[in-house]
C-alpha cells in the first residue's frame, strides 16, 4: 500500500503525492446553507489505488463533502478536480426503484450513463456484486444487503476510476459488513480505482482505509493514515474510539 | 429520457391499484359530477317581463275573456318566477346571472294573439314572446330553454284548444243557428240549416212559373253545399295551433349544448386526475427513491427530467381522455371528424396538468405528500372553474376568474368543449400553452431550490 503521509495541517494539501498526479482532489471547497456552514475551506487529494475514509461525528459534513465531489451539489465556494461523470456514487440511501428488478435497475442507469455497452456493463456489475443470482428478483423482494450490492452495482457501471460511498456499511450486519470490505479492497487493489467513503465508525476507517480525513463541523481536522491519526489522538489501541473523541473534544467539538 | 419514460411506464404497470385508482377514481368522479350537473337544480329561478299593459291583457275566446298573465304564469309552473317590469331588466337579471333566464312577453302579445284566434282577419302575424338565456353557462342555459320550451308547447296546446273552440262554436252557430254574444249584444242567428228550409219554405209559395224560385234555388244549392262542407273547418283550425311563437336569444354566443359540456366536464376531471396525479406521484418518487440525485449529477439534466413527467402524463391523460371520448362519441354521436381537435385539446391539456404536477411533485418529498397536495388542489379549483359566471359578484368572482384562468381545468373545459362542439379552440389552446410554460418554469426553479438530495 501506499507510504505513510503523515498528519498534515487541515486546508493544506497533503505533498507527498507530488510524484503521482491525485485520482480526485478538493480545493478548499466550501459549502453554506444559510447562516450554516456545513464545509469549510476542505481540501485534499486522493491518489488512484487509494482507500480514503472520510470520518466524523454525525452532522460533520461527511455527506456534503461527498455530494459535491459526485456532483449532487454545487460548492459555495472552491472547486473539485474530476467532474461528476467520472465519479461513481452509491449514496447512503438506496437509490434504486423498487419495483424494477435487478437487472432493469442496471440496464436503466447504464443507458442512461451512456455507457459503451450498456449489457456488458450490467453484466460486469452482476458479476463484480455477486448479484448474477439475484439478476431478475424485483428489489423490493431483496434483502437490505442485497438491495445495499444493487446500489453499489449502479455506482460500477461506467467503470468510474473513483467511487464514493456514503456511509455504506450502516445498514448491514457484520457478516454483510464483511462481504463489502472483501468487495471493496478488490475493487481497489488493481490500483486503478480510488474509493473514497464515509463512516462514523473510527474502527473501521482504522482497519480499511490507506488514508483518514477527519471531518468535525465542516473542518478538516486531519489528513493521513490511520497510524499516523493514532500518534495525533494518542489512544492506546484497544480505546482508539474513546481517544478519538477526546481528541475532537480537545478542538473544540 | 426515453429510458426513463419506459422506466416510469414499467413502474405502472408493476403498480396496477395505483392505475386502477387512477383511472377508476376519476371516472367515478367525473360520472358523479357528470350526473350532478344534468340534474340541474330543482327550480331554477327565472325572470318574467309582462310588457302587456294591463288594461290591454285579455283576450276575447268565444266571448270568454283570457288573461294572457295567466297563460305566462303557468309557462312557470316549473321555475321560480321573478317578476320584472321590463325587458332591459330581464336582461340585466339574466347577465348578472341571478336568474338563469327570462322570458320577454312584448306589448303586442295579446293584440296579435287576438288577431290570431279571430278567424276573420286572415294573415296576422302570431306573437312572439322572447326567451333570453345565458349561455355562458351552457349548462343552465340550455336547460332553462328547453324547460320554457316545453311549458310554451303546452300553453299553445291549452290556447289552441280555446280557439278551436271558440271557432266550432262559431261553426256550430253558422251551422244551426242560435245566440252569439258580440260586443256585449245578443243577436240571433238563423243558422244555415235553418235558411235552407225557410228557403225551401218560401219557394214552395211561389208560383211554379215564378223567376225568383230560380233564384231562391240557387241560394239554396250554395247553402247546402256550405252546410254539406263545413267539414273543412277541421283544416282551419289546425291551422293554429301554435298561436304564440317563442324567439330565443342568447346573450353569449356559444354552440354547446348540455351533452358537449357534460363530457368536457367528465373528460377534463378525468384529466386533471390522471396528469396531475401521475406527474407529481412519479416525480415525487424519483424524491422517494433517491435516484433523483443519481439522475441529476449528470445522467439527467432537471429539465429533461421534468419534460419527461410532463410526457408521461401526455401520454397517459391523452390515453383516458382519448379513450373516454371514442367512448363516448360511439354513445353519444360525436362527430369523429374532430379527432384531429380532440387530439390537440387532449394534448396540451395532458401537458398543462402534467406541468403543474411536476410543480407539486418538486414541491413534495414524497409520493404521499404529491398525491394529497394534488387531490387538496385538483378538487376545489375544478369546483371554482364550474361556479357559474354570476353566481357569485364582486371581488369574490373576481377571485373566482383569476384562479380558473391560472388553474388548468377551465382552459381545458373550454379546449374540449370546442374540440367536441368544432368551436374555436385556438383561445383556449393557447391559454394551456401559455399555463404549460409557466408551470414548467416554476417547476424547474422549485426542483433547483430542493436540490438533489
Ligand atoms: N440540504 C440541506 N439544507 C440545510 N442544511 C443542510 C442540508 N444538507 C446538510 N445540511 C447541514 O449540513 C451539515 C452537514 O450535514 P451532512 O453533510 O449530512 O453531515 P453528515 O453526513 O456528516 O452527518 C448538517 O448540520 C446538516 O444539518
Ligand atoms: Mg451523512
Amino acid at each position: 500500500m501506499l507510504p505513510d503521509i503523515g498528519p498534515t495541517i487541515p486546508g493544506v494539501t497533503a505533498s507527498a503525492s507530488a510524484t503521482q498526479a491525485p485520482s480526485i482532489a478538493a480545493r478548499a471547497v466550501s459549502r453554506r446553507f444559510g447562516d450554516r456552514q456545513a464545509l469549510r475551506e476542505v481540501s485534499f487529494e486522493a491518489l488512484p489505488g487509494e482507500l480514503v475514509a472520510i470520518i466524523g461525528p454525525n452532522g460533520a459534513g461527511k455527506t456534503t463533502l461527498l455530494s459535491i465531489l459526485g456532483g449532487l451539489q454545487k460548492p459555495s465556494g472552491g472547486e473539485v478536480s474530476r467532474p461528476p461523470r467520472e465519479v461513481g456514487w452509491v449514496p447512503q440511501q438506496t437509490a434504486i426503484y423498487a419495483k424494477l428488478t435487478v437487472r432493469e435497475n442496471l440496464k436503466l442507469f447504464a443507458r442512461l450513463e451512456k455507457v459503451d455497452d450498456p449489457a456488458g456493463a450490467v453484466e460486469r456489475a452482476l458479476e463484480l456484486t455477486g448479484l448474477h443470482g439475484r439478476a431478475d428478483d424485483v428489489l423490493s423482494e431483496l434483502s437490505g444487503g442485497n438491495r445495499q450490492r444493487v446500489n453499489i452495482a449502479v455506482g460500477l457501471l461506467a467503470d468510474p476510476p473513483v467511487l464514493l460511498l456514503d456511509e455504506p456499511s450502516s445498514a448491514l450486519d457484520p457478516r454483510q459488513r464483511e462481504r463489502l470490505w472483501a468487495f471493496i479492497t478488490g475493487l481497489v487493489e488493481g490500483g486503478r480505482t480510488t474509493v473514497l467513503w464515509s463512516t462514523h465508525d473510527v474502527g473501521e476507517a482504522e482497519r480499511h482505509a490507506d488514508r483518514v480525513l477527519v471531518l468535525a463541523d465542516g473542518e478538516l481536522l486531519f489528513t493521513g493514515s490511520p497510524a499516523a491519526l493514532h500518534a495525533e489522538v494518542g489512544g492506546v489501541q484497544r480505546d482508539f474510539e474513546a481517544a478519538f473523541v477526546r481528541f475532537l473534544h480537545k478542538r473544540g467539538h | 429520457m426515453r429510458h426513463l419514460l419506459v422506466k416510469d411506464l414499467r413502474i405502472l404497470r408493476r403498480s396496477p391499484l395505483l392505475v386502477g385508482l387512477l383511472v377508476v377514481y376519476p371516472l367515478i368522479v367525473a360520472l358523479l359530477i357528470g350526473f350532478a350537473l344534468t340534474r340541474g337544480p330543482e327550480k331554477p329561478r327565472v325572470a318574467l317581463a309582462n310588457e302587456v299593459p294591463e288594461t290591454a291583457s285579455t283576450i276575447n275566446l268565444g266571448g270568454e275573456e283570457i288573461d294572457i298573465g295567466d297563460y305566462a304564469q303557468r309557462l312557470f309552473a316549473a321555475v321560480e318566477p321573478v317578476e320584472v317590469d321590463s325587458r332591459e331588466e330581464a336582461v340585466e337579471l339574466v347577465e348578472s346571472g341571478d336568474v338563469l333566464g327570462a322570458l320577454v312577453i312584448p306589448q303586442d302579445a295579446t293584440r296579435r294573439l287576438q288577431e290570431v284566434v279571430n278567424l276573420g282577419s286572415v294573415g296576422g302575424e302570431p306573437p312572439q314572446v322572447e326567451v333570453i338565456v345565458n349561455t355562458q353557462g351552457p349548462l343552465q342555459g340550455s336547460l332553462v330553454d328547453s324547460l320554457i320550451q316545453t311549458q310554451l308547447l303546452q300553453a299553445n296546446a291549452a290556447l289552441s284548444e280555446r280557439a278551436t273552440q271558440a271557432a266550432a262554436q262559431y261553426l256550430d252557430i253558422l251551422l244551426s243557428g242560435g245566440s252569439f254574444s258580440l260586443l256585449g249584444q245578443s243577436i240571433d242567428i238563423l243558422g244555415l240549416q235553418r235558411s235552407v228550409e225557410v228557403l225551401e219554405g218560401v219557394k214552395q209559395r211561389l208560383p211554379e212559373d215564378d223567376p225568383q224560385r230560380e233564384a231562391i234555388q240557387e241560394v239554396q244549392t250554395f247553402a247546402q253545399l256550405a252546410v254539406d262542407n263545413l267539414d273543412f273547418s277541421d283544416e282551419i283550425l289546425s291551422t293554429i295551433n301554435s298561436p304564440v311563437q317563442v324567439e330565443t336569444t342568447r346573450l353569449e354566443a356559444g354552440s354547446a349544448t348540455l351533452d358537449d359540456f357534460t363530457i368536457a366536464v367528465a373528460v377534463s376531471v378525468s384529466l386533471m386526475f390522471v396528469c396531475l396525479l401521475l406527474a407529481a406521484g412519479m416525480l415525487a418518487l424519483e424524491r422517494e427513491e433517491n435516484a433523483f440525485g443519481r439522475l441529476v449529477r449528470g445522467l439527467v439534466s432537471r429539465l429533461g427530467v421534468v419534460v419527461e413527467k410532463l410526457g408521461l402524463a401526455a401520454l397517459c391523460g391523452g390515453t383516458v381522455g382519448g379513450i373516454m371520448l371514442v367512448g363516448l362519441a360511439v354513445f353519444l354521436d360525436l362527430d369523429f371528424a374532430r379527432a384531429p381537435a380532440w387530439l390537440a385539446a387532449l394534448a396540451l391539456a395532458s401537458l398543462a396538468f402534467g406541468a403543474l404536477g411536476v410543480l407539486v411533485g418538486a414541491l413534495a418529498r414524497d409520493v404521499r405528500a404529491a398525491s394529497l397536495l394534488a387531490f387538496l388542489l385538483s378538487l376545489p379549483l375544478a369546483f371554482l372553474a364550474l361556479v357559474p359566471p354570476g353566481a357569485v359578484t364582486g371581488v369574490l368572482s373576481t377571485v373566482i376568474e383569476v384562479v380558473s384562468a391560472v388553474f388548468p381545468f377551465a382552459p381545458t373545459l373550454e379546449a374540449v368543449q370546442a374540440a367536441i362542439a368544432g368551436d374555436a379552440l385556438l383561445a383556449p389552446l393557447l391559454h394551456l400553452a401559455v399555463l404549460l410554460v409557466a408551470f414548467t418554469a416554476l417547476a424547474r426553479i422549485a426542483l433547483a431550490r430542493f436540490g438533489a438530495t
